[in-house]
């Protein structure tokens, strides 16, 4: 006897199910990214906590859970302990439109691409108030720097995502993973020169919206020490790092799918979702790559970077598009 | 006090109009060292920077007067740790003046090897820390940091097979040098610095041609000819600037006059000149490595008998200053001599010191960010700043 189950029921096991897998691979990524690291700097990395270091990340978590939770005596108190949650919950929250398969995700809205652009911006709010609550210079400069350098590579951002919705002419992001199944070179970023070009550029702008080098003023731990979390210990700064992980992992989610074909690849179709995985791991190893081998660039360089040539290039990218989109659809 | 129930405001110590004072140092991820520099930013602009020394005073220049010329050498060390070997060297030169000591001529050669080691390490560090000042600790600069520490390792396992010690080594002595090499260490020497050669080439390529590290360095930090003369700055500083002075060619010393090598000068005088100044260095350091070992004398490694007692060197009543050219520019050391066993008064001249100097001048009117590549171009060790 089947019980008639309120339309909501599978929306929150989905929604709880897709948290928690994200929290794993938070802390799986974290393990793969310092190897990496080590790797490319001749060091082997973490090796000592179970089979080649493969514990190291749930050893980190206990750590972090086990540490005192400091609060400054002149900080803000609502605002400094408020501010970890309010920064993981928007980056947490990227995941639920994202569809991991045809139909296998939490909510496939019809806006899809627009509710993850707008909720990835969201950050900025924890951001800021992590900053100013802790009631620190470095925090309250590297708070200050946040909002400039999120506001200045939004917009680069957006219209490099939105090159894909222009050649699939839908923002359901599981329309736009589907335009581009069946075969290697129906993936946008073999789409000729336009699809080169908008794939590189959205690699820049999600390198500065996730705060890595050569983007990562907001740190900079050589003059900032830590910038907005330098006040942080515990639990707290656990959820500002798993936020800042779950923003990337999302944002590598988004790159795979608008540019890289989503779940397309080679076997049956059950394998869809590990092709997914594995085309985001190799977004994330490439943001990784670059972040170990470039260093960091001036704020004003940043935001000259930003408002003078990514800017510019993405919106011209995007007219470009568009008129391409209308001509071979015989528009005019 | 702090009054608890105003303790919700963010204190911003308004000293103008949009003034923000910011200490960084003397614990900081950027200080190379316990540096205190309190900046004034407008935004994130610096306007006015105040360097703040002494957090690493340890009164070497008084205990030099309660050690002998035998073992102040390995104390002298401690004065600039990362470029050990070029403080013993100013130290027993300027005690072999006082005594008109000779020198043996493969006591020389091998002081010139070693200092040549020292400064190719002492640059490793430099490149390491200063690329990760701008890169980050988690970054690209941590990735050339550890290139660096790796090559260096190369360096100390060649002292610590010479002398025992990695850091601080006690290598030199009045008169000579304490060790001779042992078997097959000219042959793992020649190796290091061929490894060391082709590593160079490697990071340049990694730097050079990467915009981002271009536009970190370039125009930053510029330092005239004229101001770098009247502060008096020393070193790859002064030939950054488009100074072209060196001890070792100007003043020769320990038989420097022997080997061929190029003083590299730079003309624009930013963070960049200094590196290409910097990076040039270890190659002329490999050249002047490689003639040394070729021609490299038998004979005596000191014209004094081996050491028995501490208080076996005594050197007559007199006055002395000897310099020589270290990794960071002149160190010198001016010895006062009673005709006892031990120094009436000793004077470090540490080159670092007068080079920080220079920060206020140049630092004013840069972002936060070039603050700390500025400070890491000038490359402090405040061992010898403090002293």
């Amino acid at each position: 006897m089947l019980v008639a189950l309120p339309p909501w029921v599978p929306m929150v096991i989905s929604g709880f199910v897709v948290l928690n897998v994200v929290i794993g691979l938070v802390t799986y990524i974290t393990l793969l990214e310092r190897k990496f690291a080590a790797r490319m700097q001749s060091r082997i990395g973490p090796y000592r906590v179970g089979p080649h270091g493969l514990l190291q990340p749930i050893a980190d978590a206990l750590k972090l859970m086990m540490k005192e939770d400091i609060v400054p005596t002149a900080a803000d108190r609502r605002i400094y302990n408020l501010a970890p949650i309010v920064f993981l919950i928007p980056c947490m929250l990227i995941f639920a439109t994202i569809p991991f398969a045809p139909g296998l995700g939490v909510a496939d809205l019809n806006i899809g691409i627009l509710f993850f652009l707008a909720v990835s911006s969201m950050e900025i709010v924890g951001l800021f108030m992590a900053g100013w609550g802790s009631n620190n210079k470095y925090a309250l400069l590297s708070a200050m720097r946040a909002v400039n350098q999120i506001i200045s590579y939004d917009l680069p951002f957006i219209f490099s995502a939105l090159i894909p919705v222009l050649l699939t002419g839908s923002l359901k992001l599981g329309d736009i993973a589907a335009a581009q199944q069946g075969s290697l070179l129906k993936w946008f970023v073999f789409y000729p020169v336009i699809g080169q070009l908008s794939f590189i550029m959205f690699i820049v702008a999600t390198l500065a919206a996730e705060n890595r080098v050569p983007f990562d003023i907001l740190e900079a731990e050589s003059e900032l020490v830590a910038g907005f979390r330098v006040e942080y210990s515990g639990m707290k700064f656990a959820l500002i790092q798993l936020g800042e992980y779950a923003h990337m992992i999302g944002s590598s989610f988004l790159g795979a799918l608008l540019f890289l074909g989503a779940w397309s690849g080679p076997g049956p179709e059950a394998l869809g979702p590990a092709w997914f995985l594995l085309k985001m791991v190799l977004m994330f190893l490439l943001v990784t790559w670059i972040r170990w081998s470039f260093v960091r660039i001036r704020v004003d360089q940043i935001l000259a970077l930003s408002w003078k040539a990514l800017l510019p290039a993405t919106l011209g990218l995007l007219l470009t598009t568009a008129v391409v989109v209308v001509w071979r659809t015989g528009g005019f | 006090m702090l009054d608890q129930n105003k303790t919700t405001r963010v204190e911003m110590d308004w000293s103008g109009p949009e003034r923000l004072q910011m200490n960084m140092g003397p614990q900081h991820p950027s200080a190379h060292g316990v540096f205190r520099a309190i900046v004034t930013l407008e935004g994130e602009t610096v306007v006015a920077v105040d360097a703040v020394i002494g957090y690493l005073h340890r009164c070497h220049e008084k205990l030099s007067e309660t050690l002998t010329y035998a073992q102040y050498p390995s104390i002298a060390s401690k004065t600039d740790y990362v470029a050990a070997m070029t403080s013993e060297f100013a130290y027993v030169m300027a005690a072999e003046e006082i005594g008109k000591f000779e020198v043996p001529k493969r006591a020389q050669y091998l002081r010139v090897i070693v200092a040549e080691l020292q400064r190719i390490a002492s640059h490793l560090l430099w490149l390491g820390t200063w690329c990760m000042d701008m890169g980050g600790a988690l970054g690209g600069g941590a990735t050339i940091f550890l290139y660096c520490i790796r090559e260096r390792e190369l360096v100390l396992d060649l002292f610590e097979a010479l002398v025992g010690a990695r850091l601080l080594y006690g290598f030199f002595q009045v008169g000579g040098t304490r060790y001779d090499i042992p078997d097959g260490w000219a042959q793992q020497c020649r190796q290091t610095i061929d490894v060391i050669e082709s590593r160079i080439e490697e990071y340049e390529q990694m730097l050079e041609d990467n915009a981002f590290f271009l536009a970190r360095a370039k125009g930053v930090g510029i330092v005239s000819r004229e101001l770098a003369l009247d502060v008096g700055i020393a070193g790859p500083l002064l030939r950054g600037s488009g100074i072209d002075y060196d001890i070792r060619r100007n003043a020769p010393y320990s038989s420097y006059q022997d080997f061929d090598f190029t003083v590299p000068t730079e003309q624009d005088g930013d963070c960049y000149a200094r590196y290409k100044v910097r990076m040039q260095e270890f190659r002329q350091a490999v050249a002047i490595i490689r003639q040394a070992l070729d021609k490299l004398p038998a004979g005596p490694i000191s014209s004094r008998p081996a050491l028995k007692s501490v208080a076996q060197i005594r050197i007559p009543k007199g006055e002395a200053y000897a310099r020589v050219e270290g990794p960071r520019g002149e160190v010198g050391s001016y010895i006062v001599s009673d005709g006892s066993a031990k120094p009436y008064r000793m004077k470090w001249r540490g080159a670092s010191f007068s080079n920080l100097a220079i920060l206020p001048h140049i630092i004013p009117g840069h972002k936060v960010a070039d603050v700390v590549a500025i400070m890491g171009s000038v490359d402090p060790v405040f061992g010898e700043v403090d002293r």
